[in-house]
């Protein structure tokens, strides 16, 4: 089974045809993918969906979470099982039954979280399953030799013998790239490489991905950075709810129409969640709920301060890694500070844990839902009165009937579905599992509200939903710290914002109709020199 | 060792070129290096206290009379390095001896009964390596129902102990290679030693031995590196059983016997002389011959308890208890640092 | 519940077990399962059972509770030698060892000794942060060397009519043994399900660093729990010693944290942690003494047990592995096609 490369999707009128890159117009794809579908239990993953990618082109693959893009690169690699479709890597089909398989024809992953072992040297993460050997022996000396020029083609000039856990995040990125250089690789998956980078760990990653480029590497690219895709990629496949937008030239498909495509939504909708929630003008009380002066982590988060007022919410932007979420710990106790001084309400307070931290209506809803959010194998139930039945203490279990009540009012009042209190919080939605953690802090009363990430990954109705309960609660004077590394968001609910980078806090402004994303863009690469 | 043992501190990252040259030890090692400060100790400690002490017999005998134990814990440091655990040794040896002791009764000469006997071993470990990997049973529960297996097995075959009186097992353990003074070495030492040298160079020059290291460090990114994972994960068990039944075989040279409870506890012996040797629980991060020390230093608690005279025997479980109490919690306290 | 749901029950194997053990033996000896009343007492088959599996149920309550936050306890065979070696030579060195005010002070000094115990284990685990196989493998190893140390490498004998009361004894018609599981097996389950602490503890186990988040003292419960485990603990070690009216310091517990575990486990508590199930302990620990019982019953070697129990331990882990549900699951969803309930 042979597709020809001139085969597009008819029902795709826009279909800008082949990558206006001249190397690439005239060759067979090196991969290409034909009605793939992959199911789970219950759900259908992916549903027909086509993926082309051709030699020396950036490609990225675009889509909002839950769209099937790691389901389709799983797919490639061997790591998820094929219903239906073919998979044809340079002419032939293909079925791989592991990442070895896929790597052996030539097509390497690099994943978000950094796949290597830590434990280990530099040159054996480049090198493991290629060492050189010598009478069937690793060579050492050789290993490191051959892994040094491996690096060095990536103009990476780092000790082979190093341990790769004395390396930062991003040079272990590239690391983990030269490992898939190794070992040949015509095709090279890039899964949000970007997350964790600064802006120029960013610039650096670039360029080794455009000198791949230039010597005929395929590179899918994945990331929900748009200025990145748009920086980099030659072209893109869009997908959403498992199911193929399209196949488009970067250059033909402006951004608007891309977030369309990707969100699937009419202008309408996307007019609604504009105006979802409205920033209720500040009236907020004479005293700061609470203020840091100064307070700070060492290797975390260096000195800052910090003034939250009831009836506001505060803004957090910044890159992935800038401290946002540092900051946010600081305040929750999850972390404890050794320098600085907090007071909540005027008064200075230690926030040891963070139990000392709900004791003063403080509460953090974190970024990571599934791994310090919801205890996945408890019922919805047990989950809203955890918070609460945490402060009273074990031995006092809260009765029966006053959880039933919590559970119902806040199951009504966030639209928790499904409305059962009995189910398993891990089979949830992952709106509906934000919903739930909400639901737990609300039910604590608290004062101050930090909310790490809380849109991520959910729907649009359910992040519509969410930012009108963030206005509504801040209207009700409730403080709040809002985190979100979508900037519009930020801008939309918060009266200020606190500027984040390199684990610093550089510069605040006061929110208005005349902030735009620019220009926190500008404060955060100026680094608020100029600010 | 695999690479070299001093490396001056190294800057991390690219951009920061740090010309500190101050030699240090390299962080993996350091957890051996208390092993060998606490031999050191012990060492001293027994050399000024007793006559006779460091002398080329005793040393000698610290070998010889755990050389079963040297091989054990040769086995688990492989399980442990994949971050795994056997707590089936101690009854695979019981096992292997049993068997020996029954075949030799039954007539079966000393080249089918040695090699079977090993083999029975390689047998239990291909078992539990089939149940962790294919069945994802912990390892933990796989090895307990081995152990509880091989045990039971051990009933069957020789419920009363039964003596070996095989020419060629009386004479390996008789057999003394050395000086007049009382620094000799028995087959049995010679097969442990060999052990050990096989060990260290598959663990360190083999890709075998650095997936086993890629697979304590991360199981996931070992898989998603195309490493083959699932094979490695079963050969350290086929390992470890092996080594469990050669360890038998040298017990039964060593007793001229096989009993049903021989080996009571021994794996708890075999995973205290890999943690004491510096070889972390959680896999990844240590080195055969640091278990070899660990086994030392075992044997040199007994060797002092023994020329202490006064002391009890059970000092030697307590002393062994508080050994494992200060090395996991200086472990502790490096892995802390570390981050 | 149709007959399929039973059928899927976490109990439905483990009770099956059961049953077919106590059948097996009674066609072989029909008058295993009569129970006769003699001096007011109940005997017979089925009292026998619940005598002796008193031991083996207090240690697993324990260890039921310690899987649960993710942990395991080695040393509970320890601290049972221990709290016999304390609570014996104590009596033997007084000199009215039938006082029962002799008894109870020797039973308060060795609890406090196992709770000492609990509480190192506890610190280790919660505080300093070491697994809790190799935390608990320090006492296992050390603990049986300090009970000879407490009793100078001598198996101590003792004659005290309170103290043998506890395992021979019988109170309303049933051993003093029985009753005090079950008592201490109700306290448990009251703990538990009608205060808050099962639920954090479960919440501990399936997500320690969301619970600690939650505002969960989750080091606080860990410790305690490792307390609870060796006070259990130290109360089977005065059965055990009181069985035999003697402190034996080798052999007092041996192997019994393997039980334990194995009893926790065919009861369907996860060795990951998370859910935990007091009564799927207690069937478990039911099947694994009737277990022994019937093999001596049907004319097996005793020594043979162990070969038995290996079988059980097999057949059990394949039934839970996820490769052969995974497998059962897809063959029934092939023969009907009725939607599968998602698994609780």
């Amino acid at each position: 089974m042979t597709t020809s490369p001139t085969a597009i999707p008819p029902d795709q009128p826009d279909q800008p045809g082949e990558p206006d890159r001249p190397d690439a117009r005239d060759r067979e794809p090196v991969v290409a993918m034909t009605g793939i579908t992959v199911t789970f239990p219950g759900v259908k993953a992916l549903d027909g969906v086509d993926l082309r990618l051709f030699p020396g082109e950036v490609h990225a693959l675009m889509g909002e979470n839950g769209a099937g893009k790691s389901t389709l690169i799983k797919a490639l690699t061997g790591v998820y099982a094929v219903d239906a479709g073919t998979i044809v890597v340079d002419g032939t089909a293909r079925t791989f039954a592991g990442p070895a398989q896929a790597q052996a024809a030539g097509i390497s992953t690099v994943y978000q979280e950094v796949n290597l072992c830590d434990n280990l040297s530099v040159a054996e993460n480049v090198m493991l399953g290629h060492e050189v050997r010598r009478a069937g022996l690793v060579d050492f000396r050789g290993t490191r030799r051959a892994a040094r020029e491996h690096l060095r083609a990536l103009n990476l000039d780092i000790d082979p013998a190093s341990t790769l856990s004395s390396h930062s995040l991003a040079v272990q990125q590239l690391v983990a790239i030269c490992r898939a250089m190794v070992v040949d690789a015509r095709v090279l998956i890039l899964d949000e490489p970007t997350s964790s980078l600064d802006v120029d760990e960013v610039e650096r990653l670039f360029a080794v991905v455009r000198d791949l480029r230039g010597r005929g590497v395929a590179i899918l690219f994945v990331s929900h950075f748009l200025e990145q895709v748009y920086a980099i990629s030659d072209r893109m496949t869009v997908l959403r709810n498992g199911t193929l937008v399209g196949e488009y030239r970067t250059a033909d498909l402006p951004r608007v129409e891309l977030v369309q495509k990707m969100i699937g939504r009419s202008l309408e909708v996307l007019e609604q969640l504009e105006e979802a929630p409205k920033r209720v003008a500040a009236e907020r009380g004479v005293q700061p709920y609470v203020q840091a002066l100064g307070l700070g982590r060492k290797g975390s988060i260096e000195p800052f301060d910090l003034d939250v007022y009831p009836g506001e919410v505060v803004g957090l932007a910044g890159l992935l890694g800038s401290g946002r979420t540092e900051l946010a710990r600081l305040l929750y106790g999850a972390d404890r500070s050794d320098v600085g001084e907090l007071r909540v309400e005027g008064q200075p307070t230690r926030l040891r844990t963070p139990r000392a931290a709900l004791a003063r209506r403080i509460v953090y809803s974190s970024e990571s839902r599934k791994t310090e959010g919801i205890i996945g194998d408890l019922t919805v139930r047990e989950n809203i009165v955890l918070g609460l039945q945490a402060e009273r203490g074990w031995l006092r279990r809260i009765p029966q009937r006053k959880a039933d009540e919590v559970v119902a009012q806040y199951v009504e009042q966030l639209g928790i579905r499904p409305a059962d209190p009995d189910a398993i919080a891990g089979n949830l939605s992952g709106g509906n599992q934000q919903k739930v953690l909400l639901a737990r802090w609300l039910a604590t009363q608290p004062r101050l509200l930090l909310l790490d990430e809380p849109t991520r990954g959910i729907d649009v109705g359910a992040k519509a939903e969410i930012q009108r309960l963030v206005a509504e609660l801040a209207e009700q004077g409730m403080a709040v710290v809002f985190i979100s590394a979508e900037l519009e968001e930020v801008l939309r609910l918060s009266h200020r914002i606190a500027v984040m980078r390199d684990r610093r806090k550089i510069g605040e402004l006061v929110n208005g109709d005349d902030v735009t994303t620019d220009d926190v863009v500008d404060l955060i690469a100026s680094g608020g020199q100029d600010a | 060792m695999a690479t070299d043992q001093l490396t001056p501190t190294r800057s991390s990252g690219t951009a920061a070129p740090a010309p500190r040259t101050r030699w240090r030890i390299d962080a993996r090692y350091q957890p051996v290096l208390g092993t060998v400060v606490v031999l050191a100790v012990m060492l001293a400690v027994g050399g000024s206290r007793y006559e006779n002490f460091l002398t080329g017999r005793v040393m000698a005998n610290v070998l010889i009379n755990n050389s079963f134990l040297v091989v054990l814990a040769v086995g688990m440091t492989f399980v442990i390095l994949t971050g795994g655990i056997d707590l089936s040794v101690g009854a695979v040896v019981a096992l292997s001896g049993c068997i020996s002791a029954w075949m030799f009764t039954h007539g079966w000469s000393a080249g089918i009964t040695i090699p079977v006997c090993v083999l029975v071993g390689t047998l239990v470990g291909l078992v539990v390596g089939v149940m962790v990997h294919v069945f994802e049973i912990q390892p933990f529960i796989a090895t307990l129902a081995a152990m509880f297996l091989a045990r039971g097995l051990c009933y069957l075959v020789a419920p009363e102990s039964i003596p070996i009186t095989d020419p060629t097992i009386v004479k390996l353990s008789q057999t003394r290679w050395g000086t007049d003074d009382g620094l000799v070495i028995t087959p049995s030492g010679v097969i442990a030693l060999a052990v050990v040298a096989i060990a260290f160079v598959v663990l360190h020059y083999t890709r075998f031995g650095r997936t086993v290291y890629a697979i304590g460090g991360s199981e996931q990114s070992a898989r998603l590196m195309g490493l083959p994972v699932a094979r490695t994960k079963v050969l350290v068990y086929v390992i470890s059983g092996t080594c469990a039944g050669l360890g038998g075989l040298l017990f039964a040279i060593f007793s001229r016997s096989g009993y049903s409870l021989t080996g009571v506890g021994m794996e708890l012996d075999a995973i205290a002389a890999v943690v004491i040797g510096g070889t972390l629980l959680t896999g990844g991060s240590g080195f055969v011959l640091g278990s070899v020390l660990g086994v030392a230093v075992l044997g040199l608690i007994q060797t002092i308890i023994t020329f202490q005279g006064t002391l009890s025997s059970w000092w030697t479980k307590i002393v062994i208890g508080a050994l494992l109490l200060v090395f996991v919690v200086l472990q502790r306290l490096l892995v802390l640092r570390r981050r | 519940m149709n007959l399929g749901a039973i059928a899927r029950h976490r109990l439905f194997w483990p009770l099956v077990a059961l049953v077919l053990l106590l059948v097996a033996s009674a066609l072989k000896s029909p008058a295993f399962l009569e129970v006769t009343v003699r001096d007011g007492h109940l005997f017979g088959g089925p009292v026998d059972i619940l005598r002796r599996s008193s031991v083996l149920l207090l240690v697993a309550l324990g260890m039921t509770l310690v899987i649960a936050t993710r942990g395991i306890d080695l040393s509970v065979g320890a601290v049972m030698a221990i709290a016999g070696a304390v609570a014996l030579s104590q009596i033997a060195a007084s000199p009215d060892p039938g006082a029962l005010s002799t008894v109870l002070l020797a039973m308060a000094t060795a609890l406090a000794v196992a709770l000492a115990v609990g509480v190192f284990n506890g610190f280790l685990v919660a505080v300093v942060g070491i697994q809790p196989i190799v935390a608990t493998l320090i006492f296992m190893t050390a603990g049986r060397g300090i009970a000879m140390l407490i009793t100078g490498g001598q198996i101590t004998t003792v004659t005290s009519a309170p103290y043998k009361t506890i395992a021979s004894g019988y109170w309303l018609g049933l051993p003093v043994a029985a009753l005090i599981a079950a008592f201490v097996f109700g306290v448990t389950a009251l703990l538990t399900r009608r205060t808050a602490l099962g639920v954090l503890i479960e919440s501990v186990g399936i997500n320690p660093s969301a619970s600690r988040l939650a505002g969960v003292r989750a080091r606080t419960i860990i410790w305690t729990v490792y307390v609870i485990c060796a006070a259990f603990a130290c109360i089977a070690g005065f059965i055990k010693s009181s069985d035999i009216m003697a402190a034996d310091s080798n052999n007092a517990g041996l192997f019994i944290e393997l039980d334990a575990i194995l009893a926790v486990v065919i009861g369907g508590t996860s060795l990951a942690g998370g859910k935990f199930s007091l009564t799927g302990t207690l069937v478990g620990s039911l099947v694994i003494t009737t277990l022994t019982l019937s093999i001596t019953i049907l004319g097996i070697p005793v020594n043979a047990v162990s070969l038995f129990k290996a079988l059980v331990v097999i057949a059990v882990c394949l039934l839970q592995s996820p490769v052969v549900q995974h497998r059962m699951r897809s063959r029934r969803r092939r023969v009907a096609p009725v939607p599968v309930e998602v698994p609780a």
